[in-house]
């Protein structure tokens, strides 16, 4: 590994202005960032651990929002009584992420600032509507990914909650790639209170919402109303693991599964 | 006293302690004073002219002892890496054999090939120095399919292996197998690929060397499966010291599956380099390096063609095989898709007349050399396939169609007419016992249940026989062998009558320590706590060609076997002074010389002391001391073999295939140990269905870039997808090993693949579909279903 210079501040301020410096990079669960420097991939010249960080594991509910904080882990998440309570869909995601030595180091805040195009997270906080909270505002989800390991965030800014208003009902469904595990596609879908959204990750472009598919469920909530519709492959990548028709169709299967659930 | 634990009996196994405790001592863990640390730089290129190298800001970054390069291997006259096998074409004419440099002398031709070796004093350092290190590179066309490979126009590998063929090799009788073709009733034809593997061993390959200039002795700690093949090919051909100055220790390795069964570029170097720097050097590769320079195995594209009469009976049987060599040869590689392919190509089958011809190519990737099973997967694969594709085009059930050309138990041994005669098996009994335990009666009901939840059901057979034991040299030597594949063992019985093994096989998961100390307390009479095994260490152990191709119990178990009778022997010349008998009165049995007929008698610990403290002696005409060693050379191969039967059901929606019930029943011969053979089983059928279901190397057409380089993108079996198997023995002892063992280390790679596709296919027939290549991926099978002929109406 190559040396880097390592902080770990114990407020936010203090963090926010230690990221302001040349090639500096938040470090939470680590799950991405960490193999990424192994591998001599990337060399900042410095890290801000955010572990010390006050309030930043909380996982709490209010006023029919369930929100966590940046740094929850997977496995704290999937194990919440609160969270299988109030966002079942949410837990059994955090529950499926990567395997349980990831479950237990990586957080929500990293894994929607690093954005990876096959993460799971994506998919619900895009479909649930969730609001992304920052060290200075608060970036609806709509607002907040921008394709490819590309998002709303400053450089210098830090997600410090995920607010998550709670649906009706909601389920995700996804196929895993047998290799990396990551979801070759995986659908989330949700009523909300803004009706049907539908969201998508793993096409390889980054998470996206679903129009076809949320118009189809919006006149009618039920596994027949999107399992015949077919996607366009021209929005869905081709790689070794699977060709762009065979991603486009999985999208229908899986979104049906999840609508599926959402209604057992 | 201990117990003895023999034949047939199933002890923990005595290794287990250390490596569930995290007590093993594996090449990673050595350290040494001083020690510094080497990183390969490998060519990103799949082809490209070396036009020059400079690494003055790589020796003057921080902590860099060295850069070796090709031009320092050619200055220091080193010897390229060696071919242990020289086949000859059908045109009497020798391969072609472009060496294989250390280090890329004026030409890369793969992704991975070792540019330089950095040294510095420590593994972060060596790494940055090494990204110092500035390779002048004249990207070439580069070619990885052996169909592309021979095509006219295809980008040249090597001047003296025009169309980058290296052999174009045959075996059987061309002429009896086309008049076989003129008379058969009905051709059933197959084209197919067997996918390239990688085999990922849980270590990765490792290094450490030392040089002594006080004695100029040279030390190399390495991962391998051969430490004495190491020593003689990498002392006598490349690095041209005296043999006796080397040594070479395999420590405790975890895991092999062939990939360390080769001597590789980076042993040589690293203990050139060692004396070089003056200070030990180490290197462990990383997992991705491991990916484009670990050898790969399989890589076939196959035309085949079975000729049957009217009543199904097998008349001829016609092989067309590219074998992709890689970019260079490898210590057996051209052995393996030629001798231990084509001759398994009879398989259980009474087929009269059969033809091979494997044309062997160079291509622009990694070398491809034996991965386990080794050419005997890629012909079970293709001889079982093809029964499946015959039996539906004539009508005829699969396992109708196997039994009317099976070879019945009456008719061993059997010759086939390639090359090899089965000593011993039953394949009919296997099969019946496999049909039992399957519970094939009940399938037609499980199928219909997963109709009923929209599931496509399938049940798939492999009957299967291998050849393994390696090998009788002999006949390997016949076949271009340039070593012997006899072993060696030496029993060194204590003065208190404990024993250490010394042995030339390796044991890197296999339970040798377990499974050869049963054979002494069998053998010797003595508890099986008393019997240590010591291998993988060259001044330790007499000599020895290490393990693969299923040949430690065969081969070694037999050379222990042989040095425990003159163990014997000598115990009862001693005896017989001891008891004042003559020799031919003494009797030897479960640990105790007697005198036939009466209570005279000595245990073996008495007779080892009085070897070792020889006051009553017969000195005059017999030496002190209890140590014998043996060395056996088998007369034959062994075959074990044995029928698998896979049941999968499949997903429609999403293509994914799930293996429901996994059933095998084999003939390993004598079972010594039944709990370990289980395991080797399990395992075996494991990576078989790795191979079927997910494995595979796949390499970008236009850049040569490996593009599953990763475990990321290369999928291995693992335990949350692998089935319950049913898995058991039907052993017909073979002939001619003394302990009537056959080996059964690679008896499950080599039987399942073809059980678990026959199932896929099985479970997609009804679409019209008739094969499919490996791996039966979800998105494969997806597209498959997408363009089936027949209407997905029929599920």
């Amino acid at each position: 590994m190559i040396a880097f210079d390592y902080h770990k501040p114990s407020r936010l301020a203090e963090a926010v202005a230690l990221l302001a410096g040349a090639e500096t990079r938040p470090l939470a669960g680590g799950m991405t960032l960490l193999p990424t420097i192994k591998n001599r991939l990337a060399s900042p010249a410095a890290l801000v651990d955010l572990s010390g960080l006050p309030g930043m594991t909380v996982i709490q509910e209010g006023a029919g929002v369930v929100t966590l904080g940046a740094l929850a882990r997977h496995a704290d998440v999937a194990g919440s009584a609160l969270v299988q309570a109030r966002l079942p869909a949410l837990a059994r995601l955090a529950g499926s992420i990567g395997d349980p030595a990831v479950r237990h180091r990586g957080t929500i805040g990293g894994s929607l600032a690093n954005n990876d195009p096959a993460a799971d997270y994506p998919a619900a906080v895009l479909a649930l509507g969730a609001v992304i909270v920052t060290d200075r505002r608060e970036i609806a989800a709509d607002d907040f990914f921008r394709g490819l390991f590309e998002t709303a965030l400053g450089p210098d800014e830090i997600v410090t909650a995920v607010r998550f208003p709670l649906p009706r009902r909601a389920a995700y469904a996804k196929l895993r790639s047998p290799a990396s595990r990551y979801p070759l596609i995986g659908v989330f879908v949700a009523e909300t209170a803004a009706g049907v959204r539908v969201a998508m990750t793993g096409a390889g472009h980054g998470v996206l919402r679903v129009a076809e598919f949320e118009q189809a469920l919006a006149k009618s909530f039920a596994p027949e109303a999107v399992s015949g519709l077919r996607l366009s492959a021209a929005g869905f990548a081709s790689d070794i693991h699977a060709e762009a028709a065979y991603r486009a169709h999985l999208a229908s299967v899986m979104a049906a599964r999840a609508v599926a659930e959402a209604l057992a | 006293m201990g117990a003895i634990n023999g034949v047939g009996a199933a002890p923990l196994r005595k290794e287990d302690l250390r490596f569930l405790t995290g007590r093993g001592n594996y090449v990673a863990d050595i350290k040494r004073p001083n020690m510094a640390f080497g990183v390969f730089l490998r060519s990103p290129h799949a082809h490209a002219r070396l036009n020059g190298i400079d690494a003055k800001a790589a020796l003057a970054a921080p902590g860099a002892l060295a850069v070796l390069t090709g031009e320092d291997v050619a200055a220091d006259g080193l010897g390229s890496l060696p071919c242990g096998w020289g086949i000859v074409g059908k045109d009497g004419q020798p391969m072609k054999e472009p060496p294989f440099p250390l280090m890329a002398q004026g030409k890369v031709r793969f992704v991975g090939d070792i540019v330089a070796f950095v040294i510095a004093d420590t593994l972060d350092e060596a790494r940055a120095a090494a990204e110092l290190v500035e390779v002048d590179y004249e990207p070439l066309p580069a070619v990885v399919g052996v169909l592309d490979a021979i095509a006219p126009g295809a980008p040249q590998l090597f001047d003296e292996a025009p169309g980058n063929l290296c052999c174009d090799w045959a075996l059987g009788d061309e002429a009896a197998t086309e008049a076989a073709f003129a008379k058969a009733a009905h051709v059933a034809k197959l084209s197919l690929t067997n996918n390239r593997l990688i085999g990922n061993p849980m270590e990765p390959r490792a290094a450490l060397a030392e040089y002594n200039p006080g004695t100029g002795h040279y030390t190399l700690h390495s991962t391998s499966q051969f430490p004495h093949v190491v020593r003689w090919l990498m002392s006598a051909l490349v690095l041209k010291i005296p043999e006796q100055k080397v040594r070479v220790v395999a420590p405790d390795v975890g895991g092999g599956f062939g990939v360390k069964q080769f001597l590789y570029g980076e042993e040589a170097i690293i203990t050139w380099a060692a004396r070089k720097v003056g200070v030990p050097v180490k290197w462990v590769a990383e997992r991705q390096e491991g990916f484009v320079s670990d050898r790969h195995g399989r890589d076939h594209v196959t035309e085949a063609e079975l000729a049957l009469d009217e009543t199904g009976k097998f008349l001829g049987f016609r092989v067309h095989t590219l074998a992709n060599m890689g970019g260079y040869l490898s210590t057996f590689g051209p052995n393996i898709p030629t001798n231990l392919y084509a001759p398994l190509l009879s398989g259980v089958y009474t087929t009269p007349a059969i033809y091979c011809n494997v044309k062997v190519v160079f291509t622009n990737t990694v070398p491809v050399d034996a991965y386990r099973g080794a050419g005997r997967p890629e012909a079970t694969f293709l001889v079982e396939r093809i029964v499946d594709v015959a039996a539906a085009e004539m009508g005829i059930d699969c396992v109708e169609l196997r039994r009317r050309n099976m070879i019945p138990a009456s008719a061993f041994p059997y010759q086939t007419p390639v090359l090899v005669e089965y000593d011993s098996g039953d394949p009919v009994a296997c099969l019946d016992k496999a049909q039992e335990n399957a519970d094939v009666a009940g399938f037609a009901a499980r199928k219909a249940a997963s109709a009923a939840n929209g599931k496509l059901r399938g049940l798939g057979y492999s009957t299967y026989v291998e050849a393994c034991g390696l090998a009788p040299s002999r006949m390997a030597g016949r076949l271009g062998a340039r070593g012997g594949l006899y072993e060696s063992a030496t029993v060194r019985v204590h003065p208190t009558g404990q024993i250490t093994v010394l042995i030339g096989t390796h044991n890197h998961g296999q339970g040798h320590e377990t499974t050869f100390a049963q054979i002494v307390s069998e053998r010797l009479g003595v508890p099986f706590d008393s019997v240590d095994v010591v291998y993988g260490d060259t001044d330790r152990v007499q000599f020895g060609m290490g393990t693969y191709g299923s040949r430690s119990l065969v081969v070694g178990g037999s050379a222990l076997n042989k040095a425990s009778d003159k163990v014997i022997v000598k115990g009862k010349k001693i005896a017989a002074h001891l008891l004042e008998a003559g020799e031919r009165d003494i009797e030897f049995e479960a640990g105790v010389f007697s005198v036939a007929g009466t209570d005279r008698r000595k245990t073996f610990a008495e007779i080892a002391g009085a070897a070792y403290v020889p006051h009553d002696y017969p000195l005059e005409v017999l030496e002190p001391g209890l140590e014998e060693q043996a060395y056996y050379d088998p007369v034959n191969f062994t075959y074990p073999g044995g029928a698998h039967i896979c049941e999968v059901e499949i997903d429609p929606d999403t293509g994914v295939v799930k293996i429901e019930r996994y059933t095998g029943v084999d003939d390993v011969g004598t079972v010594i140990n039944p709990m370990i053979v289980e395991g080797q089983l399990h395992g075996g059928v494991v990576q078989g269905i790795g191979q079927a279901l997910c494995e595979a190397a796949v390499y970008d057409v236009e850049t040569g870039q490996l593009v599953s380089g990763s475990l990321m993108d290369y999928c291995m079996p693992r335990a949350d997808t692998s089935p319950r198997m049913d898995v058991s023995t039907h052993s017909t002892p073979c002939a001619h090993t003394p302990l009537g063992v056959k080996g059964c280390g690679e008896v499950g790679t080599i039987g399942s693949p073809a059980a678990v596709m026959n199932a896929v296919v099985d479970a997609l027939a009804h679409l019209g579909v008739t094969h499919v290549d490996m791996p039966a991926t979800p998105n494969r099978i997806w597209r498959v279903i997408q363009n089936a002929t027949l209407p997905r109406a029929a599920e």
